[in-house]
C-alpha cells in the first residue's frame, strides 16, 4: 500500500474520488441488470426506474469532474497521484456512458409493443449482458484492488461478447427476413445487443485505464477484436 | 502473456538527447566533507543543450554534486572529491586544468541574486574584462548588450546601464547575474535554486529564459520546486541521502517514476 501524504487532506481527496467511482460502478451494474430484466419481462415500471437512476450517475460524474479539476489546481499531483486522478476522470466517463447505454435499452423496452418473443434471441441478449456484467464487475474489482493483471485479463476477454453479438446479429436478420412484422422489434433488439456490446468496450477502456494507473504505461492497440457485424451479410435466399 | 498482446513501448526520443551528446559525465563521484560522506558513487550523464534538473530533499547531495562540476567544493577546506567528472571528455580534476578557466566555462547562478555593487554595465563587463574577451570598448559594449539581451533584461535597463546593479528588483538582479554568467560564453550554466527568492512572475521570466538559453548552453539546475523541474527540464535526477536514486526523461520521472523513493518524494509522501 502507498504511504500517506504529508498533506493528509490530499489522501482524503483521493479517497473521495475512489469512493465516488465505486458508487458509480455500483449504480451502472444495477442499471444493466435491471434493464435486461425489464427487457425480458417487458416491465415498463422497472424500465422507468433504470431511466430515472441515470440522473444520479450523471451527477456523480460531474462531481468527479469538479473534484479532479480542483485537486489538480490545488495539489499539482505527480506520478501515481496524477495517474490516480486522471484514471478516476476517465473511468467516470466510461461509467457514465455505460449508464447511458443501459438507459437506452430501458427506453426501448417502453417502445416494444410486438408480441414477438424468441427465447433464443432473449437468451442470447441475456447471455451477452451476463458476460458484460462480469467484465464490469471484474474491472471495477481491478480498480478497487489496483490489480493490473486482473485489468489485463478483462481487457483480453471482450471476444466472447463479440461472438455472441455476431450470432445474434445473424439470427435477428433471419427473423426479419422471415416476416417483415418482426422488423421493428428485431431492430430494437439489435440496438439492445449493440448497446451491450458497447458497454463491453467501455469495460475494456476502464481496464486500460486501471492498467495505466497501476503500471504507469499505456496498453497498446493490439486488443483482440471479434465484432464482425459490420461485415456480416445473410443472403436473401438463405 | 500471449504474443498477441503487445505493450506500448513508452520510449519517446527525449528532447534532451536530440544531439545525443553528453556534455558532463560523472563516474563514481564521491564527496566527503571531513568524515561525512555527502555523495556516494554517482554516475550521471548530463546532455548538451538541455536543462537537467537535480531534485531531492535538503541535504541529499544535489547542491554538492552541482558544485563538483565547476570545482566549487575546492573552496571548502575539508571537502574531498573522488571519481571522474568530465566536461567534454576532460576530467575537471586534471592537475593541468586551470580552475579560473574552468569556472569561466562553467558559469554559476546562485539562490540569492548577488550582483556586484557596481553599475549594471560593469556587472556584465567584469567577466569578459578579466578574461580578456573584448579587444576594445565597442567589443565590450557588444558583449554587454548582447548578454543583457539574451538574459531578457536589456529592454528594462537600457536607459540606466550606469546605475547600480543592486538597485534592480530581485528578478532583475537574478537576470543580471545570468547575463553576467553568459557574458564569458560558458558551455555550462549551473543554477542553484535560482528562483527561490523570486515572485511567480520573475520566476516565469527566468524559466522562459532557461528554455531559450538551452539552445546554446547546457544548463543544470538545482530546485526544490518539483513543478519547476517538471516545467523547465528535459532530464531529471533525484538524489536522496547522498545517493543518485533515479534519473531519466523528465516526463517519465514525474508521471511514472521507477523507484519507490522517487515516487514518495515527488508525491509528497516523505515523512
Amino acid at each position: 500500500m502507498v504511504a500517506e501524504h504529508t498533506m493528509k487532506a490530499f489522501d482524503a481527496d483521493l479517497q473521495d474520488l475512489g469512493r465516488i467511482v465505486a458508487e458509480m460502478g455500483g449504480i451502472a451494474e444495477q442499471q444493466i441488470s435491471d434493464a435486461i430484466d425489464a427487457l425480458d419481462r417487458r416491465d415498463a415500471m422497472l424500465a422507468q426506474q433504470v431511466i430515472a437512476s441515470d440522473a444520479r450517475i450523471d451527477t456523480l460524474q460531474r462531481e468527479i469532474e469538479e473534484k479532479v479539476i480542483l485537486t489538480i489546481a490545488r495539489r499539482q499531483p505527480m506520478a501515481v497521484d496524477l495517474r490516480e486522478i486522471v484514471g478516476a476522470l476517465r473511468i467516470s466517463n466510461d461509467l457514465e456512458r455505460i449508464g447511458d447505454l443501459a438507459k437506452n435499452i430501458a427506453k426501448r423496452v417502453l417502445a416494444l409493443d410486438s408480441e414477438f418473443k424468441s427465447q433464443r434471441v432473449m437468451r442470447g441478449v441475456e447471455h451477452m449482458a451476463e458476460l458484460v456484467l462480469a467484465q464490469i464487475k471484474d474491472v471495477l474489482d481491478s480498480y478497487t484492488k489496483r490489480d493490473a493483471q486482473k485489468a489485463l485479463s478483462v481487457w483480453r476477454s471482450d471476444e466472447g461478447v463479440d461472438a455472441v453479438n455476431n450470432s445474434l446479429f445473424r439470427e435477428l436478420l433471419t427473423y426479419m427476413m422471415e416476416d417483415p412484422r418482426n422488423i421493428s422489434i428485431c431492430i430494437h433488439l439489435l440496438f439492445c445487443a449493440k448497446n451491450i456490446e458497447r458497454m463491453g468496450d467501455h469495460a475494456t477502456n476502464i481496464a486500460e485505464t486501471v492498467y495505466y494507473m497501476v503500471e504507469g504505461r499505456m496498453l497498446g492497440d493490439e486488443r483482440p477484436k471479434g465484432d464482425k457485424t459490420s461485415m456480416t451479410m445473410v443472403p436473401f435466399d438463405a | 502473456m500471449t504474443a498477441a498482446v503487445q505493450l506500448a513501448q513508452n520510449d519517446p526520443q527525449p528532447v534532451a538527447e536530440a544531439n545525443g551528446r553528453s556534455k558532463v559525465i560523472a563516474r563514481d563521484v564521491n564527496v566527503y566533507y571531513g568524515d561525512k560522506h555527502a555523495l556516494r558513487n554517482v554516475d550521471l550523464d548530463i546532455p548538451e543543450n538541455a536543462v537537467t534538473a537535480l531534485i531531492g530533499p535538503s541535504g541529499c547531495g544535489k547542491t554538492t554534486f552541482l558544485r563538483c562540476i565547476n570545482r566549487m567544493n575546492d573552496t571548502i577546506p575539508t571537502a574531498r572529491v573522488t571519481g571522474r567528472l568530465e566536461i567534454d571528455g576532460r576530467d575537471v580534476h586534471d592537475p593541468e586544468i586551470d580552475v579560473v578557466q574552468l569556472r569561466a566555462r562553467v558559469g554559476m547562478v546562485f539562490q540569492k541574486p548577488n550582483p556586484f555593487p557596481k553599475s549594471i554595465f560593469e556587472n556584465v563587463a567584469y567577466g569578459p574584462r578579466i578574461h580578456g574577451l573584448a579587444r576594445n570598448k565597442s567589443d565590450m559594449e557588444e558583449i554587454v548588450i548582447g548578454s543583457l539581451r539574451r538574459a531578457g533584461l536589456y529592454e528594462e535597463v537600457k536607459d540606466r546601464l550606469g546605475e547600480s546593479g543592486t538597485a534592480l528588483s530581485g528578478g532583475q538582479q537574478q537576470r543580471l547575474c545570468i547575463a553576467r554568467a553568459i557574458a564569458v560564453s560558458p558551455d555550462v550554466i549551473l543554477m542553484d535554486e535560482p528562483c527561490s527568492a523570486l515572485d511567480p512572475i520573475a520566476t516565469a521570466k527566468i524559466e522562459e529564459l532557461m528554455d531559450e538559453l538551452r539552445t546554446n548552453f547546457t544548463i543544470v539546475i538545482v530546485t526544490h520546486s518539483m513543478q519547476q523541474a517538471a516545467r523547465v527540464s528535459q532530464r531529471t535526477a533525484f538524489f536522496h541521502l547522498g545517493i543518485l536514486v533515479e534519473q531519466g526523461v523528465t516526463g517519465e520521472i514525474f508521471t511514472a517514476p521507477k523507484d519507490q523513493r522517487t515516487q514518495d518524494y515527488i508525491t509528497g509522501r516523505f515523512g
